[in-house]
């Protein structure tokens, strides 16, 4: 039988070490931890020296105050510790509408960014659809860094439905841009060529349609608005790609977080093959809440078959004495719970061997779980020293 | 697998004897909209839900939306193509077969290509309009009309009617994660500030009508975590400042039982754990090196018992907002087929269907 593999060591402290890691992308799919990771490392990285800023997207309540902020508000807040080696951390939550009303006023004269705001299908598109998060979050990453007042930023991506939607913005939206309907929208065709008499005859269909099933005035809504936006397309696209050139940069690092889970896992895989594809530097997978038994030399089977023989010990119902209750039900308790820490440990085991094997080159870093949620900065610098120190596993 | 003890706790009821479960706690109800935070097994829970009320005679429609084909992978089946079909058999009831359940995975173009045909007959400028970009259009750019065509699928999935009765006695809908689920089906209002008048505000306000409508529940899913029952209770307190909605019960996923007697962990959560009797007794299995070992599994037991009772103060917290609770035991190794019919067995006892 070959052996399991095992994975190449993911060794994060060596990865915030290096002034030339300038961005860390944690993603991965929903309830995994991914901005506690985030949050984690940026803490680690700025207890090392490092100026950090972490940029969240979409923070649970107490994290944010487990890092002592009170209100994140798309500004980079100082975080309050003592950084020993001159470092610092600032984090920051990602306000989407505020960021793209930014960019519609800095990007457009004043009358026209008046006209933007106040289209009803700029409102709705900027405060309502999911896909403009990651598009904002990736035009903020992209402002932060060329702010250059952090050496790290550390971005935790949305908890995107399809894994890598923030990847996909710029190419969406060119989609978008390039797209027919657009062209049709802003520009009737001009006579003459034979493609745009068709598209012509498309025109009138299409509009018709849509009139027919959205309503006059929203077709004049929506071509108001692309009317009035089209000059700023082509900025957005461009800014966009631009971020997307910046994050296949060596000094990029992506962090793929996952839970020793079959499901997270599987996302993980998927997410890792789309960064190779994308040519993005994946750093390494990180795997958040693995469970350590305290006694691993003890195996399940073995540990089942103590606490039968402790339970066939015990006193039938009804026959007990007065002492009490039997003398070994405790221990029988506790075989049966670690029998089932051991299971759920190997499972887990099960589960990483399956990621490595498919993925060999793929470095691994664990997190053991924690028994409660963060609520602290020593929360999150128990995270941070679990995710540096050894494998969870030994 | 499930233990036999875990599930059996479960049950309620006196399932050994043949007693049928309980009354649902939801007549009347016939859309059920099934929300979690992710990681909860939101999906898992709506299969199971469905199963659970497709018993002898009913045929029940389990609905899931933007294409993610949870369902397929559950049922074990390649994935579903647009379109409802029939993709296994409800839990039996007292020695009768169940009913028919029906799945049908939704995506924004199907739902789109559907409402064409259905309200104008358009199927194939609908087509015309797919190739020209209008649900990418749809998607990048409207957004309040991707949740409104999905919703409206539901609505008209539970109230669609052939030979004078309705065609499905209830239709499950695996909705969204709860951090989106206000927005998901407050439609009306979503889309009004696109559309004031017209086609689709006439469609979104008659969708909302079935959602506001005694005939709809919005159940939540979580685990005895910290983070899904705050979202839980946020998800409760949106939907409640909504108005208009009914809301659902609180389905607690993946509960483990406490497995040592509360005495032991009581002591253990205040680091008393008492490693000279658990020694003893390690010693009368005959293991060796019984006191590191009881200092090793002292720390487990701890460990364990301090996660018991946050468990408990996160049960409290759900009890709290007084909607039904159901408790549905942790599957280990995996939810296959089997698994899901104990998990639909467990909902039908507690009289969530």
């Amino acid at each position: 039988m070959n052996p399991p593999p095992v994975p190449v060591r993911l060794e994060t402290d060596a990865l915030i070490d290096d002034r030339r890691t300038r961005i860390i992308v944690c993603c991965g799919s929903g309830g995994v931890g991914k901005t506690t990771a985030a949050a984690a490392i940026g803490l680690r990285a700025a207890e090392r020296g490092r100026h950090v800023v972490v940029l969240t997207v979409d923070p649970a309540r107490r994290l944010a105050q487990s890092m002592g902020l009170t209100h994140l508000d798309n500004i980079p807040r100082p975080v309050d510790a003592d950084f020993p080696l001159s470092g610092s951390l600032h984090a920051m939550m990602l306000d989407m509408k505020r960021t793209f009303d930014e960019i519609v006023e800095a990007h457009a004269d004043p009358d026209r960014a008046t006209q933007i705001l106040a289209n009803p299908f700029y409102q709705s598109l900027s405060s309502s659809f999911a896909g403009t998060q990651e598009y904002m979050a990736m035009e903020k990453l992209g402002q932060l860094h060329h702010t250059d007042e952090w050496d790290l930023i550390v971005v935790d991506t949305p908890p995107s439905r399809s894994a890598l939607d923030f990847l996909d913005a710029p190419q969406r939206l060119g989609r978008f841009l390039d797209g027919r309907l657009i062209r049709l929208l802003t520009a009737p065709a001009k006579p003459g060529r034979a493609y745009l008499k068709m598209l012509n005859a498309g025109f009138s269909l299409v509009t018709g349609t849509l009139t027919k099933v959205i309503g006059a005035q929203v077709l004049k809504d929506m071509q108001t608005f692309v009317t009035a936006f089209d000059t700023m397309f082509g900025g957005f696209r461009e800014r966009a790609e631009s971020t997307y050139r910046l994050l296949q940069t060596p000094g990029t690092a992506f962090l793929v977080v996952a839970a020793p889970e079959p499901d997270a896992l599987r996302e993980a895989s998927y997410f890792v093959e789309r960064l190779e594809g994308e040519r993005m530097p994946l750093a390494g997978l990180i795997l958040n809440r693995v469970h350590v038994p305290a006694a691993t030399r003890l195996s399940a089977a073995r540990s089942i078959a103590a606490a039968e023989t402790l339970e066939n010990h015990e006193i039938p119902e009804g026959t007990e004495d007065s002492a009490g209750p039997p003398r070994y039900a405790l221990a029988a308790g506790v075989l049966r719970l670690h029998a089932e820490r051991m299971q759920l440990a190997v499972r887990e085991r099960r589960v990483a061997e399956h990621f490595t094997a498919a993925h060999p080159t793929v470095p691994v870093a664990e997190v053991a779980a924690q028994p409660e949620d963060v609520h602290d900065l020593k929360g999150l610098r128990a995270i941070g020293l679990s995710l540096a120190s050894r494998a969870a596993h030994g | 697998m499930l233990t036999v003890a875990g599930l059996e706790k479960y049950r309620g009821g006196d399932s050994l004897t043949g007693m049928s479960a309980r009354d649902s706690d939801w007549e009347g109800v016939r859309l059920h909209v099934v929300t979690g935070k992710g990681g909860t097994g939101k999906t898992t829970v709506a299969a199971a839900l469905a199963l659970a009320l497709s018993y002898h005679g009913r045929k029940v429609l389990l609905l899931e939306v933007e294409g993610r084909q949870g369902i397929a992978r559950l049922f074990d089946c390649p994935p579903l193509p647009y379109g409802e079909r029939k993709i296994g058999i409800g839990l039996g009831e007292d020695g009768r077969p169940g009913g028919d359940l029906y799945a049908l995975a939704l995506d924004p173009e199907g739902a789109l290509l559907d409402y064409l045909e259905m309200f104008y007959g358009l199927r194939h400028a609908g087509q015309a309009l797919t190739r020209l970009g209008l649900v990418d259009f749809a998607t990048t750019i409207a957004p309040g009309l991707s949740d409104v065509l999905q919703t409206g699928k539901a609505t008209e999935a539970t109230r669609r009617r052939a030979r004078g009765r309705e065609v499905y006695d209830a239709v499950v809908m695996d909705a969204p994660p709860t951090g989106r689920i206000s927005r998901f089906l407050n439609v009306s209002v979503e889309v009004s500030g696109l559309a004031k008048v017209g086609p689709i505000r006439v469609h979104a306000d008659s969708v909302a009508r079935v959602i506001r409508s005694p005939q709809t529940a919005v159940h939540f899913v979580t685990t005895l975590e910290e983070m899904p029952v705050q979202e839980t209770l946020d998800g409760l307190a949106e939907l409640r400042a909504l108005g208009g909605m009914q809301l659902g019960g609180i389905f607690i996923n993946m509960v483990r039982p406490h497995g040592v007697a509360e005495a032991g962990l009581g002591a253990a959560a205040a680091g008393r754990a008492d490693e000279a009797e658990i020694a003893l007794g390690l010693k009368a299995a005959g293991l060796p090196d019984s006191q590191a070992l009881a200092a090793d599994l002292a720390i487990e037991l701890t460990d364990h018992a301090r996660g018991v009772a946050l468990q408990e103060r996160e049960r409290r917290e759900l009890a709290t907002v007084g909607q039904p609770r159901y408790e549905l035991p942790a599957i280990t190794d995996g939810i296959d087929l089997g698994g899901l019919y104990a998990l639909a067995e467990v909902l039908r006892a507690q009289g969530a269907a």
